[in-house]
């Protein structure tokens, strides 16, 4: 199955806060709600982790590296410093839908 | 009166939980103690003897950026059961540093047992946000031409550093090299420094 998002595509983390409506078992931090990164490459297919936890049938999702400017989340970091981090597919979505 | 127990509560809860899924055919007291031994048997000298080797031999390199848990299980590490793990490949003016903010996710087939300060909530959460005052603090001073790529460790994978080989190692046997390489280094909080050059 073709990923969804190739290397270098621009994404941005869903702005949602499901955790405030119940008890959740989510892999996808806080800080990183609503920001644009670049796609790094895809890590692979997973069982979706939200439903593991809680001992639902999982359905594998694709797994990205998703690459952050540092500087976008935290004003005071220093140029040019980034953050690399493992997000879902689901939690995605093409940084141009929400411009 | 029946004597009380003098087990702790938590101990005589973990019997009867080893039972009942030895009872089912789930895990045998055998199963458990094999992978007690090799969680115990994993420490960070295997983590820097795969560095030292990938820092010696260009074919070893490409295997463990391309499949780290295939080269950690060349060097002996039980992956069995194991995440996946990531090799991170420092590059002049770019350093990575490893994190896990949700939870202490870490590379412990290779590693061994995450040190406490890993662990801590300052270094979660410093680490991510204020990475160079946290490296600082570690003694690492990096330049503002070297890019920190930290990594935050959330999700399947688990994520070693490959740090770049230091200069005044030429000639060095991989022995001498992987005795630069220790938890720090893997997980970049510090770089491998080489100090005065062991005898041969």
């Amino acid at each position: 199955m073709t990923p969804r998002f190739a290397p270098g595509q621009r994404v941005r983390v869903r702005p949602v806060w499901p955790e405030a409506l119940g008890r959740l078992h989510l892999r996808t931090p806080h800080y990183l709600r609503g920001q644009a990164g670049v796609i790094e490459r895809c890590l692979g297919r997973f069982p979706n982790p939200e439903d593991l936890a809680f001992r639902r049938p999982a359905a594998e999702r694709d797994l990205y590296h998703v690459l952050f400017d540092q500087r976008a989340i935290w004003p005071e970091a220093a140029p040019g410093d980034t953050l690399l981090v493992e997000i879902f597919e689901h939690w995605l979505e093409a940084a141009d839908a929400q411009a | 009166m029946p004597k009380p127990d003098p087990r702790p509560e938590s101990i005589a809860l973990l019997e009867r939980l080893v039972a009942a899924l030895a009872a089912r055919g789930i895990v045998s007291e055998e199963e458990i103690a094999a992978k007690r031994a090799a969680t115990e048997r994993a420490s960070p000298q295997i983590g820097a003897r795969m560095v030292a080797r990938a820092w010696i031999d260009p074919a070893f390199r490409a295997l463990l950026l391309a499949d780290g848990s295939r080269a950690a299980s060349l060097f002996g590490a039980d992956m069995r059961g194991q995440p996946p793990l990531g090799v991170l490949e420092d590059r002049p003016g770019l350093h990575h540093l490893v994190v896990c903010t949700l939870c202490s996710c870490y590379p412990r087939a290779v590693l061994g047992y995450p040190p406490a300060w890993y662990k801590s909530q300052a270094y979660r959460a410093r680490a991510v946000r204020d990475p160079r005052r946290v490296l600082a603090e570690w003694g690492t001073v990096l330049p503002p031409d070297v890019q920190v790529r930290v990594v935050d460790s959330t999700a399947e994978y688990r994520w070693m550093v490959l740090p770049l080989r230091p200069a005044g190692t030429e000639g060095w046997e991989e022995a001498q090299l992987a005795s630069l390489i220790t938890a720090e280094t893997l997980v970049g909080v510090r770089l491998p420094q080489p100090g005065p050059a062991l005898p041969a």
